[in-house]
């Protein structure tokens, strides 16, 4: 399965979810806060927490770790608050 | 906090923003003030308001001129105590999207213009200037730039403080079952004892009408529901609200009213109410409201579609059966005063409130006319 | 009749199971995409026969016994709605970790042992290379062996806790007998295992690249001089779990100290409504399998076995022991420093927090959170209102904290078409 990024080619397994193909591609922060402009990334890893957010085609606030993957589908990483596309 | 004030001058009951801004002009004018609660300060219908402070929903009247009264003195009086609480004179926006609201909306604010509200009439264009994320749908729109916001628990906390730095004293967590005296106010009881007192500020909100047997009043509550969302980037610039909104706020009916009504705070979420239901003081959540209240905002700002909605809380408004808050003393008790029946407007009234009953309560001359507000007009008097 | 199931963890499962065994129309409601819950994930859990599992669910309000659904990819917009009305319902919404507070908590690579483990169990990831787990209580073991059978170094495994305090609960130690000798299974991980001992600080800039661990003393202060700097790519943590009340609170189940209160039959204050698992305490995934039985035999009608009560009373012994021994000590508020967040969400820290106590008096939750904003971020307070109470000095009404009426965002545009009631082949 293929998804994008931040605008890379990632490749994903069925049924990985956002948040286990983000950290198993390296990446331990994807999203600044919207108050001091932190790094986020995984934090409770069960969809409680709401740390992880990313924007999934196009629509923000989406929890990579609850997420789970679609080919296809192009995720980025989420800058404070953002209106869904 | 136990032993503080033995003689009070004052006790206002009711640590909300009404009891609070009663509680700071009593002590601005030298007296010793103590403020009990039966919970925590400000977390009643307080904790449960936007924080408006509005002239835009009232006609022509008293409760107009005291809206106007307190919105002059608000900004005064934060900066009197150099307090932040989120004060924002952000304007309001009221909204028609039908060609059936234009004329209404166009009279009501030709109306409050006479009386000298600033009340500017938009065309569809001009009103999406303002709000560009308003719906296509728009009609007319009014601009109120009088109306403004604030945080209304900080505001309240921040009054108290000042409260306590003169002398007062605020104790929360203390219940006041009845207030003692034949002709006049002798004290009032709670469970750790008798507090002596010749005055007693009832400003119990929703509450308030039954603080004492000897003097009930016919404050009900009138329950609304808040939606609230994400965090978003600027989304909603005014408070932008349905034309429909003052008529259902003006409705005496017990059942469900919902209006639209939309607007940002300062952390980034976006309020969306209102409803208005005299269902007593159930806690009970009922999803044809919330759905209603969604239904509404989407129709002002579509863009609000996508947007998660996080958290839902309600409270109960002090209502009075002919919509006027009830301020002054109680000819059935001497010594008892009563600050409450703000409805939905409390905290947007709370600053002129306060003033009026340190006016009233010292012998000053009164700011506003304190007429119509009178505890013994027949509206009120009902038992 | 109907029976619905929320949550198809250990509970869940178990109630299900006997609930279509009763013979009721079973319907088992999950937010994950495969059954199983936090404790076997990763497995193929297979769904008892005759339940109608709805995966990818999640229910975001509750009127009665009226639940209200929608179906589809997390967080997604377009998500399909549905209302199911029910004779009885079973909650088993089980419990998430809880984390505490500690100067640089916040840095990515900061994670919750609950997380490590998903990670680890459901996608074979992890959350690091070399990693210290720090926290309190048993489920530190497997989380750190799990870890291990990945490849990952963990450099050591923290209880801040005393094992000791066994001594004092000879009852639950003899009713939790095969439960405590499973830990043999992590020998493994075993001589890394400290006690008294915690991570206080994690360093990085934009991650964590080290931790400050030290020794702690009988209430969780810090031993000063026992600091020690370790280098690592990833901390996990996790001082027990808090459960998840929201649909038992919205449904109108009574709390008590932390927990629905439910009957030996696990009947909660609500007439037809029924809980079980974490939500009525804290005691594993045995205890939570029985009570499930309990709870989906009786929600459909039936009586529960004289031998799986009394199963369920000795897992209880062993659960209040086990919740003695690892309860979370007062010292821990000496962790955190002016500047750690205590909200992640609204990014309020200590010194915020202590300004709404000590200027503005703020000493009810309500107050507290309107005057700094702990709590109002898109959690609702999940994590962190627990310790903003504590640290607060405030009481903790897990009843009110857990008032989240709305028990799962959803989106304004779903919310706007929301059916109201059941469609008609319902």
């Amino acid at each position: 399965m293929k998804v994008t990024v931040d605008g890379t080619a990632v490749l994903a397994r069925p049924g990985q979810t956002v948040a286990a193909a983000l950290l198993a591609a390296g990446r331990t922060a994807w999203r600044d806060t919207r108050g001091a402009g932190r790094p986020r990334g995984l934090f409770c890893g069960i969809g409680v927490c709401f740390d992880c957010l990313v924007v999934v085609n196009g629509v923000p606030d989406v929890r990579a770790c609850q997420r789970v993957l679609a080919d296809g589908d192009d995720v980025r990483t989420q800058h404070g608050a953002e209106l869904p596309r | 906090m136990v032993s503080g004030l033995a003689h009070p001058d004052v006790v206002v009951v009711g640590a909300g923003i009404v009891g609070a801004a009663c509680a700071e002009a009593l002590t601005a004018a030298g007296l010793r003030v103590l403020v009990l609660d039966r919970g925590p300060l400000a977390a009643g219908t307080t904790a449960a308001g936007e924080g408006n402070v509005l002239v835009s929903d009232k006609e022509p009247g008293p409760e107009l001129a005291l809206a106007r009264a307190s919105r002059e003195r608000w900004p005064r009086l934060l900066a009197e105590l150099d307090a932040d609480v989120e004060w924002e004179e952000k304007g309001g926006l009221v909204v028609a999207t039908t060609p059936e609201a234009v004329e209404p909306l166009h009279r009501f604010a030709q109306a409050q213009r006479e009386v000298g509200v600033d009340a500017c009439t938009l065309t569809p264009a001009e009103a999406r200037a303002l709000e560009p994320h308003l719906t296509p749908e728009v009609t007319t729109a009014v601009h109120y730039v009088e109306d403004a916001q604030l945080n209304p628990v900080l505001a309240a906390t921040t009054l108290l403080a000042a409260v306590r730095r003169r002398g007062g004293e605020t104790r929360p967590f203390v219940e006041v079952s009845d207030v003692d005296g034949e002709r006049k106010v002798t004290g009032v009881r709670t469970p750790q004892g008798t507090i002596p007192c010749h005055a007693v500020v009832n400003a119990c909100g929703p509450w308030s009408g039954s603080l004492t047997a000897k003097a009930p009043l016919p404050i009900m509550p009138r329950r609304g529901i808040v939606l609230v969302t994400a965090p978003l980037p600027t989304v909603v610039r005014h408070k932008v609200y349905d034309a429909d909104y003052v008529g259902a706020v003006a409705s005496g009916d017990a059942a469900l009213q919902t209006s639209g009504v939309v607007e940002s705070t300062r952390a980034g979420t976006v309020l969306i109410g209102s409803s208005r239901q005299r269902v007593g003081f159930t806690e009970r959540f009922e999803v044809p409201v919330l759905k209603a209240l969604a239904r509404k905002a989407i129709t002002l700002f579509p863009a609000l579609a996508g947007v998660p909605v996080m958290r839902a809380y309600g409270g109960f408004r002090p209502y009075a059966p002919d919509h006027l808050p009830v301020i002054g003393e109680d000819p059935r008790l001497p010594g008892l005063w009563h600050a409450t029946g703000h409805e939905g407007a409390g905290i947007g009234l709370a600053a002129a409130t306060g003033l009026l009953v340190a006016d009233l309560l010292t012998g000053r001359t009164p700011h506003v006319d304190p007429e119509p507000f009178r505890v013994d007009r027949p509206e009120v008097m009902v038992a | 009749m109907r029976v619905v199931v929320v949550g198809a963890g250990p509970a869940g499962l178990a109630a299900a199971r006997a609930a279509a065994r009763q013979g009721a129309s079973t319907v088992l409601v999950d937010a994950e995409p495969s059954a199983g819950g936090q404790y076997h994930r990763g497995e193929n859990v297979v769904v008892p026969q005759g339940v109608e599992h709805l995966a990818n669910t999640t229910v975001w309000a509750v009127e009665g016994t009226r639940l209200h659904l929608r179906t589809g990819p997390a967080d997604a917009p377009d998500r399909v709605a549905r209302v199911l009305d029910c004779d009885a319902l079973v909650l088993a919404t089980g419990a998430h970790d809880r984390a505490l507070p500690f100067p640089g908590w916040d840095l990515p690579g900061v994670v919750t042992a609950g997380a490590a483990q998903a990670m680890a169990k459901a996608h074979g990831v992890a959350v690091g290379r070399r990693v210290v787990v720090a926290g309190t209580g048993p489920f530190l073991l497997p989380v750190a062996d799990a870890l291990r059978k990945l490849g990952v170094d963990v450099v050591e495994v923290l209880e801040a806790g005393s094992p000791l305090a066994w001594a004092r609960e000879p009852a639950g130690v003899f009713a939790g007998r095969g439960k405590l000798a499973e830990i043999a299974r992590y020998r493994a991980v075993l001589p890394r295992y400290h006690t008294r001992s915690t991570v206080v600080a994690a360093h990085g800039e934009n991650r964590v690249t080290a931790v400050t661990v030290a020794k702690l003393d009988r209430d969780w202060r810090v031993r000063p001089g026992t600091e020690r700097r370790i280098e690592v790519d990833a901390v996990c943590t996790g001082f027990g779990f808090t459960p998840r009340l929201e649909l038992a609170v919205a449904a109108g189940c009574l709390v008590d100290k932390g927990f629905v209160r439910v009957d030996d039959r696990q009947t909660t204050s609500v007439p037809n409504v029924y809980a079980a698992g974490e939500i009525t305490g804290i005691g594993g995934a045995d205890l939570a399998r029985v009570e499930g039985e309990i709870a989906g035999t009786c929600a459909a009608g039936g009586t529960p076995s004289a031998s799986l009560l009394k199963t369920a009373h000795r897992g209880r012994v062993f659960a209040a022991a086990l919740d003695r021994v690892s309860s979370v000590r007062p010292g821990w508020r000496t962790w955190p420093d002016e500047r750690t967040l205590v909200c992640r969400c609204e990014e309020v820290d200590l010194a915020a927090l202590r300004t709404a106590v000590e200027e503005h008096a703020a000493l009810g939750l309500r107050s507290l959170k309107l005057t700094c904003r702990v709590g109002l971020g898109l959690c609702q307070g999940r994590v962190c209102l627990r310790n903003a109470a504590e640290l607060a000095g405030i009481p903790h009404d897990a009843d009110r904290v857990s008032r989240r009426p709305i028990a799962a965002p959803l989106r304004l545009g779903e919310l706007a078409d929301t059916p109201l009631t059941p469609a008609l082949e319902e």
